[in-house]
């Protein structure tokens, strides 16, 4: 993914590192450029004009014009700003007792498949992980975290049959972890469009009950420019925590990520790399700047 | 249109409609182009620019959605594919009970013997639908799944026989060349089979919507698209991209996870929603 943001983004940079000098008129078409590979790259439309803004603020700021190489400090720019946005270090989980995590998020963005893999991962850093069913909405939502939670080898709650309140739920998985010789409590939730009302005060309710330490929200790094909207209603409704960014083993170019981290300013956690279980992997954004950029 | 009213014509705000729209940039850029480049740009109220702008739209849209109808002796065979978690499983459920109310007798295949609890979850549907299923076991192969169920759909002289398959990522040539062998092997049963193959396609999904429909149309000859969770607030501009490139006309529209949340595309219906 991003690779045809990055292609771009080296002919604009080979562009510009080819002028000796750097005029305002250089920079504002290399902008220009910069704006729309973001825009094919799924970066949205807002996100994209305020970071073409910062960055076109900082190179032409004095030091930068007056440089030797005008042009290669324009990349290094690009490269701080963009390092910046997708947020420094990867953060760690909060995993404070009594260690809830919630997984939210748009319908088949991979929530269940992503509660599962953090289990297994959990399991494998030496945490005694619990999946909870909390999909009382989808066909066989159930059964699939239960399936899931035998291949990884932890255990899992599942609710009475034809119970609908999920509530109800979270309060009975709550007191079964309590018995149970876990750790971790990860909760997997059913797919909520944001707009949807009902449905997003429903799980706000579970949150406030739950008072969880972590609130992911899993996203498809092939969204488009719903993403902003997404982050926003499920950040407003929810205060996650941290991002999920799912499927990045295809070729999707991933713009949303950058733009679900700026209007939530939080941190993307974990990244989903494939449909099997150990297919998971702590995000680690310093990295995924570089490839942007190809450096 | 109301954003719009009332305002001298704003282009910029025209082309983040466009953008936000998720029709991607080469298309924006050629509607942009088409209303600038009118004798009349200079004159053009607000309004008329979005009308002027939806109009180009709907010029690449097909003018009629082409219906499901059944062969005269044989079952019509539908295979539901796509990337992960777009909404086949449930597209193939609506599908059956779309064609269920047009008093069409319909059988589902659960081809999807990857994912887990695949085959329950198209087994709920067809429980909720009172609809013959045909199962296999979990890691078997798809394709003799699917050719077993055209064989049982055919003796019962059932109308329309849908599959749905394991979502898979465009990019993995493997699972590509899987479905590649259902067509096949369909194909042993009837030379037309399948006689139909709908991409079905997430309404939030931004540019790489097209090279999904690109690569599973190389693999599998797409007939038509299905653009679901328009009920969020995901336009599906991506799929006029689709239409416009690749000549593959949408065909249905889902707008919900229930059964009856499906219906034909309508271009106009379509635009105005988006614009
Ligand atoms: N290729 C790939 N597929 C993934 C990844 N994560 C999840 N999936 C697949 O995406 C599809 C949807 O995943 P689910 O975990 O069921 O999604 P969900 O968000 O729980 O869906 P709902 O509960 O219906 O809203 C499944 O086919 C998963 O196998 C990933 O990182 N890569
Ligand atoms: N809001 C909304 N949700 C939908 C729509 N269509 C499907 N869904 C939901 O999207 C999620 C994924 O749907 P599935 O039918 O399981 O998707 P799939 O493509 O079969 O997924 P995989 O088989 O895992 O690749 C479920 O939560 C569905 O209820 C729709 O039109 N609107
Ligand atoms: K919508
Ligand atoms: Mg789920
Ligand atoms: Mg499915």
């Amino acid at each position: 993914m991003f690779s045809l943001l990055a292609d771009k983004l080296q002919d604009v940079f080979k562009d510009l590192r080819g002028h000796g000098k750097i005029t305002e008129t250089n920079i504002t078409d290399a902008m220009r450029a910069v704006r729309m590979a973001l825009l094919e790259a799924d970066v949205e439309f807002n996100v994209a004009k305020g970071f073409i803004a910062r960055v076109k603020e900082k190179a032409l700021g004095e030091e930068v014009l007056r440089g030797v190489h005008p042009g290669q400090q324009i990349v290094k720019i690009f490269h701080d700003e963009l390092t910046a946005l997708l947020g420094g270090d990867n953060e760690p989980l909060n995993l404070e007792k009594p260690a809830r995590i919630m997984m939210v998020g748009l319908n088949g963005a991979g929530k269940t498949t992503s509660s599962a893999k953090l289990a297994m991962w959990l399991k494998k850093q030496g945490k005694a992980p619990l999946l909870i069913a909390c999909d009382l909405h989808r066909p066989a939502a159930i059964e699939q975290l239960a399936t899931l939670a035998r291949q990884v080898g932890v255990p899992c709650f599942t609710p009475p049959p034809g119970e609908k309140d999920v509530l109800k739920v979270g309060r009975l998985a709550a007191d079964w972890a309590k018995e149970q010789p876990g750790n971790v409590q990860i909760y997997d939730t059913a797919g909520r469009q944001e707009i949807d009302e009902p449905l997003i005060q429903e799980i706000k309710a579970l949150r406030e009950f739950l008072q969880p330490q972590e609130v992911l929200l899993v996203a498809d790094a092939a969204t488009g420019q719903q993403a902003v909207s997404v982050a926003t209603h499920f950040h407003q409704a929810l205060n996650i925590t941290g991002l999920v960014l799912t499927k990045l083993d295809g070729d999707a170019r991933g713009g949303a990520a950058l733009s679900m981290r700026q209007v939530t300013q939080r941190p993307i956690k974990f990244a989903g790399i494939g449909e099997k279980l150990d297919q998971f992997e702590p995000f680690f954004p310093d990295r995924l700047a570089g490839r942007i950029l190809g450096m | 249109i109301q954003k719009f009213s009332g305002k001298p014509v704003d282009w910029d705000e025209l082309e983040e409609s466009l953008i936000r729209a998720d029709l991607g940039v080469p298309m924006m850029t050629r509607i942009m182009t088409a209303l600038q480049g009118r004798e009349d740009a200079e004159k053009l109220t607000a309004e008329t620019v979005v009308k002027v702008a939806r109009e180009e739209i709907i010029k690449v849209l097909p003018r009629d959605s082409v219906t499901l109808r059944p062969l005269a002796s044989k079952t019509k065979v539908i295979l539901v594919v796509g990337v992960n978690g777009t909404g086949k499983t449930t597209s193939t459920a609506k599908l059956a009970y779309f064609l269920q109310r047009k008093g069409h007798s319909v059988m589902l295949a659960a081809a999807d013997t990857f994912r887990a609890a695949a085959i329950e979850q198209l087994g709920v549907w067809a429980e909720r639908l009172n609809i013959d299923i045909v199962k296999g076991q979990y890691n078997s192969d798809p394709a003799a799944l699917c050719y077993e169920a055209y064989q049982s759909a055919d003796r019962k002289n059932v109308e329309f026989l849908i599959c749905d398959t394991a979502g898979r990522l465009h990019t993995k040539t493997n699972l590509m060349g899987e479905l590649g062998k259902v067509k096949r092997v369909l194909a042993k049963a009837d030379a037309q089979a399948p006689h139909e193959t709908l991409l079905v396609v997430d309404a939030t999904t931004g540019g790489n919507a097209l090279q999904q429909a690109k690569e599973f149309h190389a693999a599998t000859g797409l007939t038509g698209v299905i653009v679901t969770k328009l009920d969020g607030s995901g336009k599906g501009g991506c799929v006029v991209a689709i239409q416009n490139e690749l000549g593959i006309p949408t065909r249905f529209i889902g707008t919900g996870e229930k059964m009856e949340d499906l219906a034909f595309f309508e271009s106009r219906q379509f635009v105005e929603q988006m614009l």
